[in-house]
């Protein structure tokens, strides 16, 4: 029983990732309507950038802080180049630009920093707490993701800019005609998925260990977790994403052998949008012929 | 909005102008037939092996043409339904003494009901998802395949005697393993064409234009896109085989991400919706990631996906998809032009 219950705490921090990653696919989806199988690996990249500052002697809080903004800018310079071209293209177009981007980012930080595995340093000590049902890393990793859940919530809920960016989404035409730049809001939605998607890089980098080929599996699970969430309900990401974390922990320690993880994976995403293809919050589109 | 990755037009139409591309056309098909029938005794052996594998690779990207060009299912995952095929002959060969021509037909029909077999799902995955549910099993297929390793050799993957060539003939195995590979190409160019400009295949079209007004014309779309699926992988775990054969040896990372990847910029490089274009896509898939390699090891991945982006944005059709309809119209508008200088001539 200890050891179950254990196991569904550390699940829950993996998931806690997973879930970012979920939250960062959505946003994009319901921003620009496409899936960008490049926020992985842009994820990774922007955990180089935290490595590399804390190496050169920053502070980590301040290294991490820097690394979101710098995520931020990289992710609207992204939506502006790369994506807006093909915005309007079919989905074969959009597919293939976001692979390129994934094989792209992949390379350079091949290139820049070699594909040796590095040590990540973890911003939290890893004691055993609860009676050694969790550790104080995976509370912490749990901590950062439920208090960037409620910056995100506030974002969209308090300020105008968040209005302005779901209304964008919603009803792109209208609200340009209510004076709402639908660009710029796109490409904050790219920015702050960036960002999101950073932090979940540099919270899994301390247990993954950090090389431009971490963030693959990541990834899969995040899709499952959005799939399995619906992938146009962000609330569902979140969901979505802890449910596939235990889930996966559950599965690898009782059932199926680790090195079949990504098998697990592809079956989960099977399996939902055989079962569930609007995922448990999503809401069906429905679309006029 | 889909027209950008629209097949070229049919050149069949009963015109004279068309007729002259198309004898055109003939022409240069038998000079190809031609040049690579003599190419093999004027180059060395590694050169010979590497146009084999282009040609095999030709095969493979002419199946994700079909199945992602023609019908509009995106798939990342083709690496996988390759090493299926490549496994099959393996296995067939090295554990049950199959001779090696004797694994292509089971190769292709593995290929073949895997391919429905996953079709079937997939008919209710549209566009990115299906994108999705394929670049999964891509990422899982080495792990499969490591775990099987009863059947697979595990890790250290299966090495395969190379076929001895047919006495006689006086060609040596490489030469020999390049007609293998170059009449299997010329056999799957020959069937997808028929497929795909004949009924099915503008069935195949007309669900990846508008998938609504295809079904409400009576085409069944579920039963077309199956088809489409089961075919496409049928090219592929032929290639597969052959590529294990010609090779020699299969092991788990040669079925990585990295080969389903190629396939698809080989398919957007030499043009999606075309057939021509899967020899231009074999050729990069063959040649670009070794002389990449000179460079860095990760020069690969960075050109494949800077050649993704560079296509989609100024070439989407690729390049045979792009200078195949420039020729016709060329050849066409020449012929127009002598036959109205005639018609002058003779004043009427």
């Amino acid at each position: 029983m200890h050891q179950f219950l254990q196991q569904i705490f550390s699940g829950l921090a993996a998931g806690s990732i997973y879930a970012s990653l979920a939250l960062a696919l959505v946003m994009i989806y319901r921003a620009t309507d496409l899936v960008n199988f490049a926020q992985g690996e842009m994820a990774m990249f922007s955990t180089y950038i935290a490595w590399t500052l804390v190496n050169a002697g920053l502070p980590f809080w301040l290294a991490f802080l820097i690394t979101l903004a710098v995520s931020f800018a990289g992710g609207m310079i992204i939506e502006r180049v790369v994506i807006r071209p093909v915005e309007n293209a079919p989905v074969l177009a959009a597919v293939v630009v976001t692979i390129g981007l994934l094989l792209i980012f992949n390379s350079v930080a091949g290139w820049i920093y070699s594909y040796t595995v590095q040590d990540f340093p973890s911003p939290f000590p890893d004691r055993p707490v609860f009676g050694a049902l969790m550790t104080t890393r995976d509370l912490g990793v749990i901590g950062v993701t439920l208090l960037m859940l409620v910056l995100l919530f506030a974002f969209f809920r308090y300020t105008p800019v968040g209005l302005a960016m779901r209304a964008a989404a919603q009803n792109p035409a209208s609200a340009r005609l209510c004076g709402i730049r639908v660009g710029r809001m796109l490409a904050i939605g790219w920015g702050l998925a960036a960002m999101i998607g950073a932090t979940a890089g540099v919270m899994v980098a301390p247990v993954l260990f950090l090389d431009p080929n971490m963030m693959g599996g990541v990834l899969i699970y995040a899709f499952a977790g959005a799939l399995l969430g619906g992938i146009t309900s962000p609330i569902g990401a979140v969901v979505g994403g802890l449910i596939v974390g235990v889930t996966e922990n559950l599965v690898g320690t009782y059932l199926i052998a680790s090195q079949l993880k990504l098998t697990v994976a592809f079956a989960l995403i099977i399996l939902v949008l055989v079962f569930r293809p609007n995922g448990l919050f999503g809401t069906a589109v429905v679309r006029r012929v | 909005m889909e027209k950008r990755f629209a097949a070229p037009e049919s050149v069949t139409e009963g015109t004279s102008a068309a007729a002259a591309a198309n004898t055109w056309r003939w022409i240069g098909i038998v000079a190809l037939i031609v040049i690579a029938a003599a190419l093999p005794f004027g180059l060395s052996k590694y050169h010979v092996f590497e146009l084999t594998m282009v040609m095999i690779y030709a095969i493979a990207v002419l199946g994700l043409n079909i199945l992602t060009g023609y019908n509009g299912q995106i798939s990342l995952g083709h690496g996988g339904f390759f090493a299926v095929g490549a496994y099959t002959a393996a296995i067939l060969m090295h554990r049950y003494g199959v001779p090696y021509w004797l694994t292509l037909p089971p190769a292709a029909l593995i290929g073949f009901a895997l391919g429905v077999l996953f079709g079937l799902p997939a008919l209710r995955f549209e566009g990115p998802y299906l994108a999705l549910v394929t670049l999964a099993m891509a990422l899982a297929t080495p792990q499969l395949l490591k775990y099987f390793d009863t059947w697979t050799g595990g890790q250290q993957g299966i090495n395969l005697a190379k076929p001895t060539p047919p006495a006689g003939l006086g060609l040596d195995r490489d030469r020999w393993l390049y007609f293998v590979a170059l009449v299997v190409l010329l056999i799957a160019i020959r069937t997808a064409a028929n497929i795909l400009h004949g009924r099915t295949g503008r069935a195949f079209v007309a669900i990846r234009d508008h998938p609504i007004a295809a079904a409400a014309m009576g085409i069944d779309t579920a039963k077309y896109k199956t088809l489409a699926f089961g075919i496409s992988t049928l090219f592929t775990a032929v290639a597969g085989a052959l590529a294990a054969i010609v090779i020699g040896y299969v092991s788990p990372e040669g079925y990585s991400l990295f080969l389903s990847i190629s396939f698809l910029v080989g398919s957007a490089v030499g043009g999606i919706a075309t057939i021509g274009g899967a020899i231009v896509g074999g050729f990069f898939i063959q040649f670009v990631p070794n002389l990449a390699n000179d460079i860095s090891d990760a020069a690969p991945w960075a050109i494949y996906g800077l050649a993704m982006l560079l296509f989609m944005y100024t070439m989407p059709r690729g390049v045979v998809g792009t200078l195949w309809p420039r020729i016709v119209k060329f050849v066409a508008a020449r012929k127009i032009a002598a036959q109205f200088a005639v018609s002058q001539r003779e004043g009427r």
